[in-house]
């Protein structure tokens, strides 16, 4: 069996129908693990006392502890608590809480880099805390995120892999599963490795757009 | 209480400390529409936050604000209603740095007063006009010079249809030869009878355009009157040094021009 016929007609159909699965994961983790991390982060800025230390208390939580375990918890833990999810549910969830907690550090550092004018000259113009806050800080402050939110969502397109532990075979777990099977674990991985690649590099290369886009005219 | 209708703006008994430091220690005076009311005195004397408390951007320990006969302080409406009437210029702009010059200025029109895109965008033009900025509408604060972004953040204020306008030592921040433009922006609104409170270190200017010039030391009032009386006749000896001292160093070049 040469090595092509192996990637053509062995690897390739279970490795798109795994690929399928890792972009169902991340297709809906990162917009919403990143309006988690806008919640977060603003809360943590502009809350009252008892909303900032929940979103602190939080994220210490999610960043503090290892995404696997976070995932055994959700998919293993809950049911005996009466709280059932599938594979992939779970799997989504994890991301998305997981996630929302990096990205509210960015964006947390973002708000917190505005210079504090802004907030009292949109006050000044009779523009509510919740309106100051739409309408003038967070532009601002997501533009200046996308670096880092770029970075957590390209991390967030590999640690999609984790999915493999609650079940869900995903892109790594239909690999791992054709590796054993056939015992070609380097010819595997490769192909598996250049996937994720390609993922990053499409993911990269739009939101490179998205932040040149979004470049105020002038700044820097 | 038996109130001026002349009166727009009227402070009374401001009192703010920060920590054990008293800022402001009961200062009250009035505004009559069209005034030109211009706040000088030492630098650390509480005139930057005695703009803040009449909008209540700080709010002060004691003392109380009445625009146009309505209570702003221990009010039950929403102090955004207020704050749209008060328009606020700032030393350092504090444009919004993502909009631009026109969207600064129509922002406001569209979120806190709900207007029309349309005319919302016709009217933020008409301001920049006002100004002379028309033509660099389209341009960030970031490509405008410290001149241009003072007159787009007097725009942004004068959009509103404020009843006063607040001004925070507006030229304060800018490069000597930038001063002259916002001056006869400040001037243009004072000559069309906006009403106006000033902090500033411009004598010659207040000098030109000041109904009253109000000098503040040590949080209160030391001393008011007409800027010929002040400069001329003042009661106190400390005003006089001031005034003397401080146009040295600032000159009179307004109002030469």
């Amino acid at each position: 069996m040469s090595e092509f016929y192996f990637i053509r007609n062995i690897l390739l159909l279970p490795l798109l129908e795994g690929t399928l699965i890792t972009i169902k994961l991340i297709a809906l983790s990162i917009p919403l693990g990143l309006i988690l991390g806008i919640l977060l982060a603003v809360g943590r800025v502009y809350g009252n006392k008892l909303i900032s230390s929940l979103c602190a208390a939080y994220v210490i939580f999610f960043r503090g502890t290892p995404l696997l375990v976070q995932l055994f918890i959700l998919y293993y833990g809950l049911p005996s608590i009466g709280i059932f999810f599938s594979p992939l549910t779970a799997a989504i969830i994890g991301f998305i809480l997981c996630s929302g907690a990096y990205h509210s550090e960015y964006i947390r550092g973002a708000i917190q880099s505005i210079k504090g004018g802004q907030m009292m000259a949109a006050e000044a113009l009779g523009m509510s805390r919740v309106q100051a806050i739409l309408y003038i800080i967070l532009p601002q402050a997501l533009r200046r995120a996308i670096p880092g939110c770029s970075n957590e969502i390209i991390y967030l397109v590999k640690y999609s892999s984790l999915a493999f532990m609650v079940t869900l075979i995903e892109l790594t777990g239909a690999g791992k599963i054709i590796a054993s099977r056939y015992f070609k674990y380097t010819e595997v991985f490769l192909v598996v490795g250049i996937i994720y690649l390609l993922m990053v590099s499409v993911i990269t290369k739009f939101l490179n757009m998205l932040e040149k886009k979004l470049e105020i005219p002038g700044l820097e | 209480m038996q109130r001026d209708k002349d009166i727009v703006l009227e402070v009374e008994d401001i009192h703010k400390k920060y920590r054990e430091e008293k800022i402001l220690k009961g200062v009250s005076f009035k505004v009559k529409k069209g005034e030109t009311k211009v706040i000088i005195g030492p630098s650390g004397t509480g005139k930057s936050t005695l703009l803040r408390c009449i909008n209540q951007l700080t709010i002060p320990d004691r003392g109380r604000v009445w625009l146009e006969g309505e209570e702003v302080t221990h009010t039950k409406k929403s102090i955004n209603q207020f704050r749209q009437k008060i328009g606020m210029v700032f030393q350092d702009f504090n444009l919004f740095d993502h909009l631009t010059a026109l969207g600064n200025v129509e922002i406001g029109l569209i979120k806190v007063k709900g207007m029309d895109k349309n005319k919302a965008r016709q009217k933020a033009m008409e301001e920049l006009r006002q100004v002379g900025l028309e033509n660099q509408a389209y341009l960030y604060p970031a490509q405008l010079s410290g001149g241009q972004k003072q007159r787009v953040s007097i725009a942004r204020a004068l959009a509103m249809d404020p009843k006063v306008i607040l001004f925070d030592e507006p030229t304060s921040a800018l490069d000597p030869e930038l001063i002259g433009e916002v001056l006869e922006a400040i001037k243009n609104l004072a000559i069309q009878g906006m009403t106006m409170v000033l902090v500033t270190h411009e004598m010659g200017f207040a000098r030109s355009v000041a109904n009253e010039i109000i000098f503040i030391e040590n949080g209160k009032i030391l001393e008011s009157g007409s800027p010929y009386k002040l400069f001329n006749n003042p009661k106190y000896e400390r005003t006089r040094r001031f005034l003397k001292k401080i146009t040295e160093l600032y000159g009179e070049s307004s109002e030469k021009r």
